[in-house]
Formats: structure tokens, C-alpha cells, sequence
């Protein structure tokens, strides 16, 4: 098990409050939400109604033509996404050894709206009208597959799939797989199945909050807690080996990723804790550091009281009550499934690169959590190191470290 | 047995539909006997060709016609030959 | 000193048989279980054949809220890891259960669950705006298919990593790839991996109907499976999981655990060609081959047997041959090469993990499986592919290899473990 440092050196976004990371940013830093009432399907039959969007996406202004028929909405953000971190890290794949670089994506649900599209042509009008692309484009691989098509990236390459875990995951597996050998991997998630028939699933976990109101409907740690928004988009990031990276000529990397853990919880009802503060122990240890080092933690925030207490249970049980600057800024782009933790991670980054942390927008914190909450404005001051935690539906468990760059 | 006759706007529609308009590629212009691959379309984009016209034409083509007709005018051949 | 893994335990359900010995018959005897669909009316379909395992949950031990809530792929996978949780000997309670890990593979997730289910809500395709009323509550887990790693953790009481790896038909091969990771890495120090998938339901079967790479050979379903034949014109959708026990070849030494193999080698690479076509030259498999070999210190001459993804498609068929002989030189023609797939079927993400469990019995029992129904040599595949009839063989190594939609390669070498020595 060797010891290469690994670096993050460019950034994709896919967000409900802004295209591209730096609009991201801009949008994550100044509170604004990108929630609201659903467009793309009327959704005044079902008790939930609002979702993270993401707006003014014209995928034949970003792709090839050849490539629309044949791909779903999560593939086609996937791949813009991957451009632009591409092109923000100053990578040509085409320079590069082909065997040396890789995809690893987390995906949760796969092209859902593509699927629905195709059994509906399937059960309404006969199996001759499910098209020729139902063969891979709702698969969970696709992203993967697309990225390492477009971009002549041979080298080894992944699909983990741990719902809203599932971007630490294949941010962990990247750093494994350079760790191995490889000198670049594209990693990350992207997500997009709100559609009815996605909405409908996701109704079915129980854990969708039913307000009308964006500025009330998501509110984790707060007395008035009602569920998540879930949302569209997520994040891809360049993940390299920082000494290959130096030699690219790179000057400096967003961040290093200093440290992972993962855990899975007992099954309910047998008597043991959740497995998360454990991942969280694993985490810091992994990074060789001391919860006093950890600047600020990005939570995973399902808004439920129940699962809220257990996170901030594993929070003041490592860090102490109070003992370190927790937010969820994912109040203002909805849970994101496997895109979700990929983007808190490109957060945590950018709260690193310039001293802010992101306030958890819209939420009073109830007393009894014991956690010092970024709320209202946003949070400045040096920053070193970043703890993200993700939690998947069932019980995976999952904590990454980032540390500033040298 | 197609009731009317495949033509070639009407391919041209369906080649878009199917597999996007390759940038570099005037399809407005002389297309009928060039390759498919020079065209952008490959062996998924003419399956899915084949699928449509048959679902809005009633023809069924074989196997070996989809996979060998390389061009547009062979293509067109073999749906409305019959 | 890098750790090294061991297989200790194994579960199967394949077509044909449930369990490891029904299993290894049906391939030793070179029979086929491919035959007419039933779990549907095939009628409408150009492809009529599948692979389907005989299957009653509640006689392998699941209860009726399991049998409920789970798709037919997660209750597979449930059944095969207990079945290598007990055939390894391995008493898991006692063990941390934050170092026991899970990794399951599946391709397609729970797409039977989810094609029936669509079915009810949008009572038969009719409603674009699905009724949620009608939503069974687990369709979640069948939404987000990482419910198959959770089932399986919580069936042997696991704390440790889980997760699924989805990497279409290399699912099988990448999971266990996956799981060695974590423990050469030091993360665990046992893991539950393996695949499972369960797709013969009708929207699978369409949408391989629509691309023409299931055979259309309706009238001969027993023999319709041909890889590596002249006449192969496409594969069999089959199901099933193999599910195993991974441990470090000191500990499974310690406790004087039956060692089946050592994961030797394993490597992955995409052939960024093209998400379902393949170059005939194999070279990114042949990569991923000499990758394997290299971590598993092999050189051509040791490969004492080659497991092939042999789907039946002409283009697999003949890019895999290439392969073989680019990455094993003249020694490609020396070593049998079978597919098992003409006996069990293709299923997708759990077929590698499949025939992981094949090519670790046949260095058990030093036999290889055959390629049924392989009678027409084709000029392009000129291999020893082991025709009709097993042949007792010595087998130390084998490769085992598999190709998936999205452009995936992966390649693993098995091989006989001495002891540890202390």
C-alpha cells in the first residue's frame, strides 16, 4: 500500500443553483436556493412537489448530436460535467497514456426517465418499439462508459452503487486505483431521475419532505425537520497522483484527499449503534489526524429527527458538543443521490480554497443536537481540512478527509 | 409489405432521429451512396433505423440487409424492394 | 509483503442446479439449461431462450417478508452468501464485524422487480404520471439497487464496506476484483463478494432483441448457446449468483480453512470503443490479461486453463480469440479454452462471479468444463475450445476473463494456494 498523495485538480459541476462550479459557488456562497416546484412532469398528483433542478441545461449546445438519441439526462449532464473538469484541470486525455487514466462514477437509480421512456414504448405499444439504446443508456455503467469513450480513457475503471454514499465511494476507489498505478482518474457521480416514474420510487422511501414551500421544505437539524428535496446533478472531479500532476505542470492542486472510511449498520432492530461514527473514526485515522485538526464538517442531512440524531450524535461524539463548524449546504440544491456527496466534496474544496464555509440555508438549529451549525451567513476564516460525510438509504456509511493543498 | 415508399427525406428524417446529424456532414447534400460510417452513423444507429421503419412503414428488414447496406441508396433498396 | 487473497468459501445458483455440486455436474456432464422462456410469455420476442435456475426461496430458508421485499436478483445473492458463509467454516459473529465487507456485482439491478412494478403503476404504460398509490413500499430498493449489498451484510451480520459494483458484464469478475482490493489494502479481513442478477424479464429481452445480440435460434433452445461455433448467432439471457468467502491466505491458514484458490491477478480496462460494439483485435482485453498476469507472476506457459466470456456473438467470439493470442502467444493454442456460457447462459453482471466458482472447481478437481454444442469449427476461432466432452486435466491456473456493454475488460488468475508458509 503505497503512500502517493492524491490530489483533486479540476472541477465539474451539475447544480440546481448554478451550471459549472464557480456559478456553483458563487450561488452556494451567497444563499441562493435552486429548488423550487417541479417542471419537468405536473406534479400536483403526488404529496411531493419540489426538487432541485437543474436549469438552462441545452445538451446540444455542449454535445455532439449523434450523441442526444442515445443517452439519458443524467448521462448527458455527466458528460459536460466531465469536460468542464477536464478543461478546468488543463487536461488533453489525448497527451496522455491511454492505459494510465480512468472513470470511476457512483450511480444510484441509472437512466431512469430513459428506462421509464422505453418500458412505457414496451407495455403500451409492443416490445418492437423499445429502442436499440435500451441496451446501455439506462444502465448503472453508463457513465462510466460514455466518459471513458469520449475521452479514449483506457485504463481501469468503475461503477460503485451505495445510494447517497456512493460519491465518496468512487472518490475513495479513485484514490485506490492511483494508489495501484493509474495517473489520472475522472471520478465522481451525476444523477437525474426525476421523472414520474423516478418520483415514485423516491416517494416510496418515505423520506420525502410534502411542503410546498422551498424555503421551508428541507431543513435538517431543525425542530420543524420534514424530510429531504431530492435534486438532479452532481459533480465530477479530476483526481490525480500530485507528483504526475506537478509534471503536467500543474501549479497547484483544490485539494488533497487525505483520508476515507466506510461502514455499514447493523441491521435494525439487533441492538448495535450505527456504524457511521465508526466511519468517521476510520476517516481521520486514515488522514493521521486528530478531530481537534478538522476545520469543518459537511453533514449528510436527511432532515429527518430521527436520523438527524444519529449524525449529530456521532458528531459531538468525536468532535465534542460544539467542538467543530458543521453545514449542509445541500439546503439549496436537494439531496442529489450519487451525485450528492460528489458535490459536497467539490465544496468542501472550494470552502478550503477560500476561507468560507457555506451556511445550511433556511434552517433554525433545535437545541438539542449539540452542533455548531453554519446558518444564516456564511462562515469565514482559514481553512485547512474538511471532514464530508454521506449516508445511503439502508445503512452505508461513508466519511472522506480533504486537506488543503501544499 | 410497405404501403408507400421509404424516401429519401424521409430516411434522412429518421437517421437524425436516431443517431443525431454528424456536424462535418451536409446531409442536405449528394449523401446517397456514401458510406454510413463517413456519415456518422454506426451498426446501433441503423438497428434503431430499421426499428422505426418498421413500427411507421410495416417493413421488416432482415439481418443481413441492415448489416449490409452501407450506404443510404442500398438501404433504401432493400426497404422498398421488399 | 503484500497480502495475499484466498477463496474459502462458495455458493452457487445457476441454471440447472442450486448449489456448487448441481452446478459442477451440469458443466462436467457438458448439459445445457437452456431452454423456452417460461416466466412469460415469449411469443412477441425475437429471442425465445433463456437460462432460468429453478428457484423456490422459501425452501432455501427465506422467510415471506424477505420473499416480499426482495427482488428475485437479492434473494439469490442472500442465498448464495449464506451457502459460502457456511461452507467456509467461518463463524462471523466472533469475528469485528467493522473488518467483514461486502461487494456485491449486478449489471442490471432489480429489473424484474422494477418491470413489474411499472407495469402496476402505470397500469400497463398507459399513465405517463404513474400512480404512487399503487407503489409497492420497497420499490426504493429496487430503484437503488445497493439494497443487494445491504441485504447480503445484513443476512451475515457485516459492519465493514458495502457496496455494489455495477460495471455491466464484468460486474462479476470486478466485485471480486473489488473485494481483493480492500483486503490487500488492509481495510478488512474478510469479505462476502460475488454477483448476482436476475434480468429474463420482458423489457431485458426486448432491448437485446432490438440490438439482435440474443440468438434467435427459437426452435433448438437446448443447443441454441454456440459460442466459438460457425454457426453462434448471439448469446443466451441466462441468471444466477455465485457468491464467495474471501479471506488473507495467513488467517485462512490458521484456522486450517479449506483453500480452494488464490486470486492471484486481476485487472480491468475499458476498450473506450464503443458502448456495445468490439474491435475484432482484443487489444485492451489482451491488456488487462497481461495485467493480471504480471500481478500474478504467470507467464503464458503457466496458464493451464482459460474460462472465456464466450458469449456467442459473432464479435465476441472472435475479438476474445484475438485476444487470447495476443496476450498468450503461441501458448493460446496449447491451453484448453472453454465457455460455460453454452451450458448456463450469459447473466450479464453474475456470469463472471460464475465462472470464478467454475474455474476454481475445475482446479479442484483438475477437469475443465466444455463448450457445449460447439460441432462447426469457424476458421476465425481456430482454439482449443474443449468441444462437447470435459477432459480431466492438471489445473493449477486459470484465466478467467469477461467483456461488458459501456467498453469494460477485465480479466482475473486463479491458482491452486499452498499453505502459507509461517
Amino acid at each position: 500500500m503505497t503512500t502517493t498523495r492524491v490530489v483533486v485538480t479540476g472541477l465539474g459541476v451539475m447544480a440546481p443553483n448554478g451550471l459549472g462550479a464557480e456559478n456553483y459557488w458563487a450561488a452556494t456562497r451567497n444563499g441562493k436556493s435552486g429548488i423550487g416546484r417541479i417542471t419537468r412532469f405536473d406534479p400536483t398528483g403526488y404529496p411531493a412537489r419540489l426538487a432541485g433542478e437543474v436549469g438552462g441545461f441545452a445538451a446540444e449546445e455542449h454535445l455532439p448530436s449523434r450523441l442526444i438519441p442515445q443517452t439519458d439526462r443524467m448521462t448527458r449532464l455527466a458528460l459536460v460535467a466531465a469536460d468542464w473538469a477536464l478543461a478546468d484541470a488543463g487536461v488533453r486525455p489525448s497527451e496522455l497514456a491511454e492505459f494510465e487514466m480512468g472513470v470511476v462514477t457512483a450511480s444510484s437509480s441509472g437512466g431512469f426517465e430513459f428506462g421509464q421512456g422505453e418500458l412505457q414504448n414496451l407495455w403500451s405499444k409492443g416490445s418492437q418499439y423499445v429502442s436499440a439504446y435500451q441496451s446501455f443508456a439506462w444502465f448503472y455503467a453508463v457513465n462510466t462508459g460514455q466518459i471513458s469513450i469520449r475521452h479514449a480513457m483506457r485504463g481501469p475503471s468503475g461503477v460503485l452503487v451505495s445510494d447517497q454514499a456512493g460519491g465518496l465511494d468512487a472518490l475513495a476507489q479513485a484514490r485506490r486505483q492511483i494508489r495501484k498505478g493509474s495517473k489520472l482518474i475522472v471520478a465522481g457521480g451525476v444523477d437525474a431521475s426525476i421523472c414520474p416514474w423516478g418520483w415514485v420510487a423516491q416517494l416510496a422511501s418515505r423520506r420525502l419532505s410534502t411542503s410546498d414551500d422551498p424555503d421551508r421544505a428541507y431543513l435538517p437539524f431543525d425542530a420543524a425537520a420534514c424530510g429531504h428535496v431530492p435534486g438532479e446533478g452532481g459533480a465530477l472531479l479530476i483526481v490525480e497522483d500530485a507528483q504526475a500532476a506537478r509534471q503536467r505542470g500543474v501549479p497547484t492542486s483544490y485539494g488533497e484527499i487525505a483520508g476515507y472510511g466506510c461502514t455499514f449498520d447493523p441491521k435494525p432492530g439487533s441492538g448495535r449503534d450505527s456504524g457511521l461514527r465508526q466511519a468517521i473514526q476510520l476517516a481521520l485515522h486514515n488522514a493521521g489526524l486528530a478531530p481537534g485538526e478538522i476545520n469543518v464538517v459537511f453533514a449528510d442531512a436527511a432532515a429527518l429527527p430521527a436520523l438527524d440524531r444519529i449524525k449529530a450524535a456521532a458528531i459531538t461524539a468525536i468532535f465534542g458538543p460544539y467542538g467543530v463548524p458543521v453545514t449542509a449546504p445541500k439546503t439549496m440544491v436537494g439531496r442529489l443521490y450519487s451525485g450528492g456527496a460528489a458535490l459536497d466534496l467539490v465544496t468542501a474544496l472550494l470552502s478550503i480554497r477560500d476561507g468560507l464555509v457555506p451556511p445550511t440555508t433556511n434552517v433554525s438549529l433545535a437545541p438539542d443536537y449539540g452542533i455548531d451549525l453554519v446558518i444564516e451567513q456564511p462562515r469565514v476564516g482559514v481553512l485547512s481540512t474538511a471532514l464530508v460525510v454521506a449516508r445511503g438509504y439502508g445503512g452505508f456509511n461513508s466519511a472522506m478527509v480533504v486537506r488543503a493543498a501544499e | 409489405m410497405s404501403i408507400r415508399e421509404v424516401t429519401v427525406e424521409d430516411l434522412k428524417r429518421i437517421l437524425r432521429e436516431s443517431g443525431g446529424a454528424n456536424e462535418n456532414v451536409d446531409l442536405e447534400g449528394e449523401m446517397l451512396d456514401t458510406d454510413f460510417d463517413v456519415l456518422g452513423y454506426d451498426s446501433l444507429v441503423l438497428l434503431e433505423t430499421a426499428a422505426r421503419i418498421t413500427r411507421e412503414y410495416g417493413v421488416t428488414l432482415d439481418d443481413e440487409a441492415v448489416t449490409s447496406a452501407r450506404t443510404p441508396r442500398r438501404f433504401l433498396e432493400f426497404v422498398n424492394g421488399g | 509483503m503484500r497480502r495475499r487473497v484466498v477463496i474459502t468459501g462458495i455458493g452457487v445458483i445457476a441454471p440447472g442446479g442450486s448449489g456448487v455440486k448441481d452446478f459442477w455436474n451440469l458443466l462436467v456432464n457438458g448439459e445445457t439449461a437452456t431452454r423456452k422462456i417460461s416466466f412469460f410469455d415469449p411469443a412477441p420476442f425475437r429471442s425465445q431462450v433463456a437460462a432460468q435456475a429453478d428457484f423456490d426461496p422459501e425452501t432455501h430458508g427465506l422467510g415471506p417478508q424477505e420473499i416480499r421485499r426482495m427482488d428475485r436478483a437479492a434473494q439469490f445473492a442472500v442465498v448464495t452468501a449464506r451457502e459460502a458463509v457456511v461452507d467456509s467454516g467461518l463463524e462471523l459473529t466472533a469475528l469485528d464485524p467493522y473488518r467483514t465487507g461486502v461487494t456485491v456485482g449486478s449489471a442490471v439491478g432489480a429489473t424484474m422487480g422494477l418491470d413489474a412494478e411499472y407495469r402496476v403503476v402505470s397500469d400497463g404504460g398507459r399513465l405517463e404520471l404513474v400512480n404512487y398509490e399503487y407503489a409497492v413500499p420497497h420499490l426504493y430498493d429496487y430503484f437503488v439497487p445497493s439494497s443487494f449489498a445491504a441485504e447480503v451484510a445484513w443476512s451475515v451480520g457485516a459492519e465493514g464496506p458495502a457496496t455494489v459494483v455495477s460495471t455491466g458484464c464484468t460486474s462479476g469478475l470486478d466485485a471480486v476484483g473489488h473485494a481483493c482490493d480492500l483486503l490487500r489494502e488492509g481495510s478488512v479481513d474478510v469479505m462476502i463478494a460475488g454477483a448476482t442478477d436476475a434480468p429474463i424479464s420482458p423489457i431485458t429481452v426486448a432491448c437485446f432483441d432490438a440490438i439482435k445480440a440474443t440468438t434467435p435460434r427459437n426452435d433448438d433452445p437446448e443447443h441454441a448457446s454456440r459460442p466459438f461455433d460457425r454457426t453462434r448467432n448471439g448469446f443466451v439471457l441466462g441468471e444466477g449468483s455465485a457468491m464467495f468467502v474471501l479471506e488473507e491466505l495467513e488467517s485462512a491458514t490458521r484456522r486450517n480453512a479449506h483453500i480452494y484458490a488464490e486470486i492471484a491477478g486481476f485487472a480491468t480496462r475499458c476498450n473506450a470503443f464503443h458502448m456495445t460494439g468490439l474491435r475484432p483485435d482484443g487489444r485492451e482485453t489482451a491488456e488487462a490479461i497481461r495485467t493480471a498476469m504480471s500481478e500474478a507472476r504467470v507467464s503464458a506457459e503457466d496458464i493451464d486453463y482459460v474460462n472465456a466470456h464466450g458469449s456467442g456473438t459473432r464479435q465476441n467470439d472472435r475479438h476474445e480469440t484475438a485476444a487470447f493470442k495476443r496476450s498468450l502467444g503461441a501458448h493460446a493454442y496449447r491451453t484448453p479454452v472453454s465457455s460455460i456460457k453454452s451450458m448456463v447462459g450469459h447473466s450479464l453482471g453474475a456470469i463472471g462471479s460464475i465462472e470464478i466458482a467454475a474455474s476454481v472447481l475445475a482446479i479442484e478437481n483438475n477437469v475443465v468444463p466444455p463448450t457445449a454444442n460447439l460441432h462447426n469449427p469457424d476458421p476465425e476461432c481456430d482454439l482449443d475450445y474443449v468441444p462437447l466432452t470435459a477432459r480431466e486435466w492438471p489445473t493449477d491456473t486459470v484465466l478467467t476473463v469477461g467483456s461488458g456493454f459501456g467498453g469494460f475488460q477485465s480479466a482475473m488468475v486463479l491458482a491452486r494456494a499452498e499453505a502459507s508458509v509461517a
